[in-house]
């Protein structure tokens, strides 16, 4: 396998491919997750789901239920109105039902919970509840929904007629995009589905709630995203001073958005622990994680892209957004479709707009999930699909038509047709990097000869640009809460140091990576660094995890702390030198005399005198220090050129991913081991939406794919070997100039599967676009010219 | 009765089945062989699928069990899951069921009264119901060796280790260059196991050709009834049996000609 050189040259301490410092507890199994965790005394609750996607609730009745020798508690939406808990507010600003009372509007919603000494009898006894339903007609369809006799979903909410979500909004210039359309050589017209996906995390969501009747203090357990945010929320809903919740959450059998939003368990089991006063754990099975947990994408986009002289010229689309029947999103507040601006692209385009719709329907709450509700995902794959069928149509090569649209490295800072100012790149050299890995007009030669013989061997391209740390606090809140992240970094007199941050780690090597950067400001090795994270009580205040904001953000503000202690540790260090200052220069891991470099203070011998009991210089107080809010005064915009090639058998419709080549550009690396591993999931992830994963309902809202057997995700036996490169454009405005890479190869590999596979068919077959999942029925109803969005 | 549990266990976890008493029976360990016997093969019925995979014997006479074997789920289920297991199931999508059908096997059943042989076409009574009673277990499969064979195993799956969407078992018996015999049968087309006696009809006393193996593999799409679900549409795995036919006779002309067959997988 080719893997990546970091083009920044590898020092011994600071950044560089050193080894996860985190794995030596996951591989010897000594991770601590949830589950693991046994609190004396503690409880065990269940939730009850609905059967049903849309149904009035005539009766629940809980007797027989409580009659169970086991059970103490069954909470129903009726016990959570009187304590003003029945319904929650969600991140977007709407409500979402903790319990169904009036009735239950998605299957598998949460209609009561059952407290019980043991896990069996709890799940026990919720065949022991009765529950009386009126079914509904059910609306799984997000066109459907809008339509004038659609069922209406929400009637619980004041002057609500219909299903639409939230008012039409818009970007971006429709007149102007009328103009440039008007003018264009050739305008390509497609409506695609990114369809209803699910990240389905190793470990599933739960919570051990512990609420201590004596002091009022609540601790809760819980793998989330977003803790510091998370407290501020229950804070809120339950009306609990924030300081007296303290949230844990230990290791994170993985997250990918899944673990961002407030679910209606957490609550229940917090209410539980107060009414029993004991510690409640509940941990949700796969089949409830898969069908009630924060889903990801669902969008149906209408999308236009038109070319003039061989260049790309304006892109526009109409979007609806399926919400499920509640919406629980977590864009900053300002932009209900995320950052979904970016939909145009790579290209330096003369105009673009879109409008996006947002919609109730049947189906489970989330549209957060997997590269977050950004929305960047759908941008991006409306784009480099579009893209792609462009290029077939033209009958130009995919890789040229890019090339000659591609904003040129001299027009950054660049504002785009929706007003982000993309900060860096320099794309044709991130793609020609691409193409030469891949050996690019030898692969163009093997397909002519192939299709020859009638083979069918497809070669897709997507380049994107994506759109992370969020985010300015001008601009970015989420219910709220300002976008920054805070960094505390304390250097003990042994010359080690302890930081402690607010991102959360899922599984992406925040111990390593920041402990990283830290090394590099201050020199010294990361073995001696801490990094701490994931206890409220413990840690800076911040947003957390996810959009891959943490190295734009969080390690941004672990780079300004560790810089403010290098600044004091400058004036310690003065002191010792007994000189002033301004004479001190630094290198790594010591200041020293100018002019006289024997003469220096080494940074162990500045923590321990930090400490000490000589004299400090005269106004200084001791310790070694420091801290940061960061606010990033930007996003920060990573790119990248993937090229994937397919086999598509003629017979059977199978289609082989047999090569996969991404050069990512996310700035400076700081661990490049590390970042091909990030690229490597999101590539793997790519090729499970690409080829097979599927949340699909039938009519009446049935989920049809609540389990393992029927929501496949792929295995190495699906994946190639991945071909990785790289090229480096620093982030101007970074304090390091990384610009973040976590969820890149996940929104990059998609439209770069599918464009091969129509790359594949579409001169044999004339199929110029197929919705995922591309499995075998799905292929060959396209190649029998029957192709059809997912259900 | 738990053989390697990869069935049964499944369906107790989704409360499909609910038995009060689970006989634990691989503790009898003398029904795990591969043994040739009479001119047949004999595998005993808590045999394991990897065991299967990498049998020498098998990998000899009817290669078609190494073809079936390295799709069948996944290693954790291979080393565990048996034949025995497998055939009682009487899964409709189930592989070896439709290779057992293929090359004309037999099954022993033994119970307080003594052992009976069935045959695979009287073995499978329905889905998931098999000729085996309350009071008997299976012990044994046969399966005759004949001059000429030649077998092949095709399936389309989703993904690694999923269930088949279609998967075709196909035997020949070669006499010279004309089909002495041959065996046919299908996986998840069908309430149980398809056995494509039509196709088979057509197939003997010919010679091996494309067009033959094409023929039958329209008579065998005809034959079977897919009903659609999460894999498929009824159109595609129509297309797919007449493919997987095609593809599975041509493979086992191949072989019954070569005479030879390759090695034994040995991947788990
Ligand atoms: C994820 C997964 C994927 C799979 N994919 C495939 C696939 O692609 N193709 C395929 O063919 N199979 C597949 N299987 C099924 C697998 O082959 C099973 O292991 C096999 O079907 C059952 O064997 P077992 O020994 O585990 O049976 P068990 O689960 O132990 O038993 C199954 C049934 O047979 C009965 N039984 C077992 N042994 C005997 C006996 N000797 N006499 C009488 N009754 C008996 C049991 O009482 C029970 O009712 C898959 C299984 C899993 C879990």
């Amino acid at each position: 396998m080719a893997t990546t050189t970091a083009a920044s040259p590898e020092t011994p301490i600071g950044y560089g491919r050193m080894k996860r410092k985190e794995d030596a507890r996951f591989i010897r199994g000594q991770g601590k997750y949830l589950d693991d965790i046994v609190l004396p005394g503690m409880l065990h609750g269940a939730v009850l789901r609905s059967p049903y996607a849309h149904a009035k609730i005539v009766s629940i009745e809980t007797s027989a239920a409580l009659a169970h020798p086991k059970v103490l508690r069954v909470i129903t939406a009726k016990d959570l109105e009187t304590l003003g808990l029945a319904w929650m507010p969600t991140i977007s600003y709407d409500s979402q039902a903790v319990l169904a009372g009036d009735k239950v509007r998605f299957q598998g919603q949460e209609v009561a919970f059952v407290i019980a000494e043991d896990r069996y009898s709890a799940r026990d006894a919720l065949e022991l509840i009765e529950v009386e339903y009126e079914p509904l007609p059910a609306v799984v369809n997000a066109r459907k929904a809008l339509e004038a006799d659609a069922p209406l979903i929400r009637d619980d909410k004041d002057g609500q007629t219909d299903n639409l979500a939230s008012p039409l909004w818009e970007a971006g210039d429709a007149e102007e995009a009328d103009q440039v359309f008007a003018e264009a050589d050739i305008v390509v017209e497609r409506e695609m589905i990114y369809p209803r996906c699910h990240p389905a995390p190793l470990e599933t969501c739960g919570m051990i709630a512990d609420m201590n009747p004596e002091t009022g203090q609540l601790d809760l357990y819980n793998g989330n995203q977003a803790p510091n945010a998370h407290r501020t929320v229950y804070a809120q809903v339950a009306g609990l001073p924030e300081h007296m919740i303290r949230i844990m959450t230990n290791d994170i059998g993985g997250g990918f958005g899944n673990k961002v939003p407030v679910y209606p368990g957490y609550v229940c089991a917090i209410v539980g622990s107060i009414v029993t006063g004991k510690p409640v754990k509940w941990v949700e099975d796969r089949s409830e994680n898969l069908m009630s947990t924060g889903f990801a994408r669902d969008y149906v986009m209408h999308g236009r892209i038109c070319a003039k002289h061989g260049r790309i010229t304006g892109v526009r689309v109409d979007v609806i957004a399926d919400h499920g029947a509640f919406d629980s999103t977590a864009q900053p507040s300002k932009f209900p479709a995320g950052f979904f601006h970016i939909f145009t692209g790579s290209y330096d385009l003369e105009a673009a707009h879109c409008s996006v719709k947002a919609v109730y329907t049947n189906k489970a709450p989330g549209g957060v999930a997997y590269r977050c509700s950004f929305r960047v995902t759908e941008a991006i794959y409306l784009v480099e699909r579009l893209v792609g069928e462009l290029a077939l149509k033209m009958e130009v090569d995919g890789a040229e038509l890019r090339m000659n649209s591609f904003i040129r490295p001299e027009q950054f800072p660049y504002e785009n047709k929706t007003g982000w100012t993309y900060d860096s790149g320099d794309y044709e050299k991130t793609m020609r990097e691409a193409m030469r890995i891949a050996g690019y007009d030898e692969l163009r030669r093997e397909q002519a000869e192939k299709r020859e013989r009638g083979e069918l061997m497809g070669i897709g391209v997507a380049f994107f640009t994506e759109v992370v740390g969020a985010g300015p606090r001008r601009h970015m809140d989420i219910l709220g809460l300002g976008m920054a992240d805070g960094a505390d970094l304390r250097v003990h007199d042994d010359g080690r140091a302890v930081l402690s941050i607010s991102a959360q780690t899922q599984g992406q090597a925040h111990e390593t990576t920041f402990a990283q950067i830290v090394a590099e400001e201050l020199g010294i090795s990361p073995d001696k660094i801490e990094v701490r994270h994931g206890d409220t009580d413990r840690t800076p205040f911040g947003l957390g995890t996810y959009g891959s904001r943490s190295t734009p953000v969080s390690g941004a503000s672990a780079a300004v702390a560790a810089r403010r202690a290098r600044d004091k540790a400058r004036l310690i260090a003065a002191g010792m030198l007994e000189t002033s200052p301004e004479d001190l220069a630094w290198e790594k891991g010591r200041w020293y005399v100018k002019g006289d470099p024997e003469k220096a203070a080494t940074i162990d011998e500045i923590a321990a005198a930090a400490y000490g009991e000589a004299p400090l210089p005269e106004g200084l107080e001791g310790g070694l220090e420091g801290q940061s809010v960061y606010d990033p005064p930007n996003l920060t915009y990573p790119c990248g050129a993937y090229i994937c090639v397919v086999d598509v058998d003629p017979g059977t419709a199978e289609v082989e991913v047999r090569r996969f080549i991404a050069v990512d550009d996310c700035g400076v690396r700081i661990n490049p081991m590390i970042v091909d591993g990030q690229i490597m999931g999101g590539l793997a992830e790519g090729v499970g939406i690409a080829l097979m994963e599927v949340i699909t309902f039938d009519e009446q809202g049935n989920c049809l794919n609540g389990s393992m057997m029927d929501y496949l995700i792929p295995t190495a036996l699906e994946c190639p070997d991945w071909e990785l490169g790289a090229t480096v454009t620093p982030c101007p405005h970074h304090p390091i100039g990384a610009k973040g890479v976590g969820e890149s190869a996940t929104n990059g590999s998609p439209p770069a599967i599918v464009n091969a596979v129509c790359d594949a068919l579409y001169r044999s077959h004339g199929v110029a676009h197929i919705d995922m999942p591309l499995n075998p029925a799905r292929v060959w109803a396209a190649m029998q010219g029957r192709a059809e969005p997912p259900q | 009765m738990i053989a390697g549990g990869h069935s049964l266990l499944p369906m107790m976890k989704l409360r499909l089945a609910n038995p009060e008493l689970v006989v634990d029976i691989n503790d009898l360990e003398h029904l795990a062989y591969i043994r040739e016997q009479d001119s047949e093969i004999r595998i005993g019925a808590l045999t394991r699928h990897y065991q299967l995979l990498e049998s020498e014997p098998l990998a000899r006479h009817f290669p078609i069990f190494a073809d079936a074997e390295r799709v069948i789920a996944d290693p954790v289920v291979r080393n565990r899951g048996t034949i025995g297991g497998s055939l009682a199931q009487a899964d409709a999508a189930e592989d070896l069921s439709a290779v057992c059908s293929a090359l004309k096997a037999s099954v022993v059943i033994a119970g307080g009264g003594g052992e009976r042989v069935v045959s695979m076409e009287d073995f499978h009574v329905g889905p998931y119901t098999t000729a085996i009673d309350d009071a008997e277990l299976l012990v044994e499969i046969r399966i005759p060796v004949r001059p000429g064979a030649g077998s092949a195993h095709a399936k389309v799956e989703r993904r690694a280790g999923d269930w088949a969407i279609v998967a075709v078992a196909g035997g020949l018996w070669l006499d010279g260059e004309t089909i002495a015999d041959a065996g046919l049968a299908l996986s998840a087309v069908g309430l149980t196991t398809v056995h494509a006696t039509r196709a088979e009809e057509l197939l003997r006393g010919k010679r091996p050709s494309e067009e033959l193996f094409a023929e039958a593999g329209a008579i065998a799409s005809e034959d079977c009834s897919p009903s659609p679900d999460g894999r498929g549409p009824v159109d595609y795995k129509r297309h797919l049996a007449g493919e997987l036919t095609k593809r599975a006779l041509r493979r086992a002309a191949e072989r019954a000609r070569a005479g030879t067959t390759p090695g034994g997988h040995t991947w788990r």
